[in-house]
C-alpha cells in the first residue's frame, strides 16, 4: 500500500503549504470513504437484491394475479378485498398466530425465567443444569417435532402410557383441535434453552449488595425476586419478549411438520402426497403456513403477496410499538441506556 | 462470654444467622433443589422415550410397551439402508461449509466498518441492519422465488447459499457487538505502528475477535443444518438435493408408519449438533449470552 495517513499528515506540517495539507488530508478522508464503501459493498449489494428489490416488488405483486407462468396481470385491491372478506382461512390463521403470541410467549419466558432461578439458587452443579436445560434447544427444530408427534401420540405413545399407569385418562394432543396447539406450546417449552441461559447469566450477573442491602430492609426472597432480580435484569426480560414475538410472528417448521406427520399417522396409509395444511381442523394453520400453501403450493403468488405485505406491516408496527414503549417497562442501570 | 476485647465490626460480619432463619434456607435450598431435579428429569424424558423407541422393533413400537425387549441396534444401520441419509448429509455438509464461508468472508468487514471506523450515515445504516433483522423472511420470499426461477436455480442449493455471500444480518449485528468490546489500545497502537484500516482488520481485529467469529460460525451451522423453509421451498421437488432437515420430515412417508426407524433417525439427527455443543460447550454459552447482554 501506499503512504499511511499518519506519515502523510507528519511531512505536511513540516514543509509544506496550507493548501498542500488542505488537498492531502481531504485526499485522506476520499481514502477513507472509498474504504468504507469497500467493506460495507457485500451488504449494501445484498441488502439492496434480497431485501429492498423484495420489498418493493412484492408490494407490486400484490395488486396483481400472478401464477409464475403468465406474466402478471393487474387487478387492482382484488386481492386485498378477498384477504379481508372472503378468505375463509385467513381470520383462523391470524387468531392462530396471535394465539401463539398471547399465549406461548409468555408461558416459554416465564419457564426460562423459573428455571433460570433455580439454577441460579443450586449450591452445587449449575454447570450440569444449564447442560441439562439447554441441549433440547439444540435439538433441530424437525427432528424435536418428529420426537413429540411420537411420545404425544394418543394410543400408544409413551406419554399418554405414562398417564394411563397414574389412572390419568390423556388428551388426543396432536389430533385433536383443542389441544394441537398446547402441544405445539409443550415442545415450545422443551426448547426454551437458549433464553434460559441468557436470563441464568443476568441473574448470576446482579450485583450481590443489591440483595444484602434489600435483606437489610427486612424484604423476603419474594420481595427481592420483585424488587431486585426483576429490575435489574428487565433489559434481558424485554428482549426475551421482543425475540419471541418475532419468532411468532413467524411461526413455521413446527407447525407444518406437526401437521404433516400427525395427519399422516391418522390416515396410516401410505400416500403422503397432499401435505394437510393445519391439520387436525386448521387449527396449526398459523399464518406463515397459509402464506406458504397460497404461494408456493397453490401458486398464487399475487395473492400471497398481499398476504405478505400485511405480515410486513403487522411485524413493523409491533417492532416499533415494542421499541417505542421499552423505556416505560425498563430499568436501565447505565445512564446511556 | 467475656471476650469483649474482640472488634466488634468482625462479630457483626462472623456472626451466624440464628438457627430459624438457618432452618428456613436449608428448607427453601432442599425444596428448590427437588423441584430443579423433577424439573431437569421432564427435560430428559423425551430424549430416553426417543431414543428407547429407537432401538424396539416395529411391533413394540406400536404396543405400549416403554421398554425394548430384544434391543434392534440394527435400527441404526437400517436407516441407512432405507434411506438416502448418506446424500442428504452430504447435502447439508454442502449447504452449511459454503454458507458459513461466505457469511463470514462478507459480514467480518461489515461489523468492522459499523464498529470501529467513524463515518457519516453509520448509525443509520446499523439501525436497517437491524430492522432487516426483525422482519420475517416470509415477507420477501415470493419475488425471491421467482427471480431464482428466472435463473433456473430452483431445484439447487444455490438459492440458499448465495444470499450469505453477501452479508448476513445477524452475524452482523453480532460480530459489531464483538468488535465494540476490543479495547481501543489495540487499534491505536496498531495505527501509531504505521498499520493501515486494512492491516488492523486483517491483523489486530481478525486475532481478537476470534471467539466472536467462532460463536457467529457456530450459529451459521446450527442455522443451515436445522434450517427447513428454505429447503423446503427450494428444493422439494428435487429429491437429491435434500438436506437433512427436509429428508427427515419425509421420512416417514418414505417408510410410511416404522415409528422405530423414524425415531432412529431422528436421533441420527440430533446426534451431531449434540456432540458439536460438548465439543465447543465455551463458544456456545458465551455466543448466546452475547445475544441477550449486549441487546
Amino acid at each position: 500500500m501506499s503512504l499511511t495517513p499518519v506519515a502523510e499528515t507528519g511531512a505536511a506540517t513540516t514543509v509544506a503549504p496550507v493548501t498542500d495539507r488542505r488537498r492531502a488530508r481531504r485526499r485522506a478522508a476520499w481514502r477513507r470513504r472509498r474504504f468504507v464503501l469497500l467493506l460495507m459493498s457485500p451488504w449494501i449489494i445484498g441488502f439492496s437484491v434480497f431485501f429492498g428489490y423484495p420489498l418493493v416488488f412484492t408490494a407490486y405483486l400484490s395488486f396483481t394475479h400472478y401464477d409464475l407462468l403468465s406474466p402478471p396481470r393487474w387487478i387492482g385491491i382484488a386481492n386485498y378485498q378477498y384477504l379481508f372478506h372472503q378468505d375463509p382461512q385467513v381470520w383462523g390463521a391470524v387468531k392462530n398466530t396471535l394465539w401463539i403470541i398471547a399465549i406461548a410467549v409468555p408461558l416459554q419466558v416465564l419457564s426460562a425465567f423459573g428455571i433460570a432461578l433455580m439454577v441460579a439458587r443450586a449450591r452445587r452443579g449449575i454447570g450440569m443444569f444449564r447442560t441439562v436445560f439447554y441441549l433440547p434447544a439444540l435439538a433441530p427444530p424437525v427432528a424435536a417435532t418428529l420426537g413429540f408427534v411420537y411420545l404425544l401420540n394418543p394410543a400408544t405413545g409413551p406419554v399418554n402410557v405414562v398417564l394411563r399407569h397414574l389412572g390419568l385418562n390423556g388428551p388426543l394432543w396432536f389430533q385433536s383441535p383443542g389441544w394441537s396447539k398446547p402441544s405445539l406450546v409443550l415442545l415450545g417449552i422443551w426448547g426454551v434453552g437458549n433464553v434460559m441461559i441468557i436470563f441464568l447469566a443476568a441473574i448470576l450477573d446482579v450485583p450481590k449488595h443489591l440483595y444484602e442491602s434489600a435483606e437489610l430492609d427486612g424484604a423476603g426472597p419474594l420481595q427481592q425476586l420483585r424488587w431486585v432480580t426483576i429490575p435489574t435484569i428487565s433489559p434481558v426480560i424485554l428482549f426475551s419478549i421482543v425475540i419471541g414475538v418475532i419468532a411468532g410472528l413467524q411461526y413455521f417448521t413446527q407447525a407444518y411438520v406437526a401437521a404433516d406427520i400427525a395427519s399422516g399417522q391418522a390416515s396410516q396409509a401410505g400416500d403422503q402426497t397432499v401435505n394437510n395444511y393445519g391439520y387436525p381442523e386448521g387449527s396449526t394453520l398459523f399464518y406463515p403456513v397459509l402464506l406458504y400453501e397460497q404461494g408456493f403450493r397453490h401458486f398464487n403468488m399475487g395473492y400471497a403477496s398481499a398476504l405478505a405485505m400485511l405480515l410486513l406491516g403487522v411485524a413493523f408496527a409491533v417492532t416499533l410499538f415494542i421499541i417505542v414503549n421499552s423505556r416505560k417497562w425498563v430499568h436501565y442501570a447505565t445512564p446511556e441506556g | 462470654m467475656s471476650s469483649a476485647s474482640v472488634p466488634v465490626a468482625r462479630e457483626l460480619v462472623r456472626r451466624k444467622p440464628p438457627a430459624s432463619v438457618r432452618r428456613r434456607r436449608f428448607l427453601l435450598g432442599v425444596a428448590n433443589h427437588s423441584l430443579l431435579i423433577v424439573t431437569a428429569a421432564l427435560f430428559i424424558a423425551p430424549f430416553v422415550f426417543i431414543a428407547l423407541t429407537a432401538l424396539m422393533t416395529n411391533d413394540q413400537a406400536l404396543s405400549s410397551h416403554l421398554w425394548p425387549h430384544p434391543f434392534r441396534w440394527q435400527n441404526f444401520i437400517d436407516v441407512f439402508h432405507r434411506s438416502p441419509l448418506w446424500r442428504w448429509t452430504l447435502n447439508t455438509l454442502i449447504y452449511s461449509g459454503l454458507a458459513t464461508l461466505g457469511l463470514l468472508i462478507s459480514s467480518i468487514p461489515v461489523a468492522y466498518a459499523l464498529s470501529r471506523m467513524r463515518w457519516r450515515g453509520r448509525n443509520a445504516v446499523f439501525m436497517v441492519v437491524l430492522i432487516a433483522l426483525m422482519l420475517p423472511p416470509q415477507v420477501s420470499v415470493i419475488p425471491l422465488y421467482v427471480m431464482w426461477a428466472k435463473l433456473n436455480l430452483v431445484g439447487t442449493l444455490w438459492p440458499l447459499i448465495i444470499p450469505n455471500w453477501l452479508g448476513d444480518a445477524f452475524s452482523i449485528f453480532l460480530l459489531r457487538q464483538f468488535m465494540l468490546t476490543i479495547p481501543q489500545e489495540y487499534l491505536d497502537a496498531a495505527r501509531v505502528d504505521g498499520c493501515g484500516e486494512f492491516r488492523i482488520l486483517t491483523t489486530v481485529v481478525l486475532r481478537l475477535a476470534k471467539p466472536g467469529i467462532a460463536a457467529v460460525a457456530l450459529f451459521s451451522i446450527l442455522y443451515t443444518f436445522n434450517d427447513f423453509f428454505l429447503p423446503l421451498l427450494y428444493t422439494i421437488d428435487a429429491p437429491n438435493k435434500w438436506v437433512v432437515s427436509i429428508g427427515l420430515e419425509q421420512f416417514r412417508s418414505l417408510h410410511q408408519v416404522q415409528w422405530n426407524l423414524t425415531m432412529a433417525a431422528t436421533l441420527l439427527v440430533m446426534a451431531p449438533v449434540i456432540v458439536l455443543f460438548f465439543l465447543a460447550q465455551k463458544a456456545f454459552v458465551e455466543g448466546v449470552t452475547l445475544t441477550g447482554v449486549k441487546g
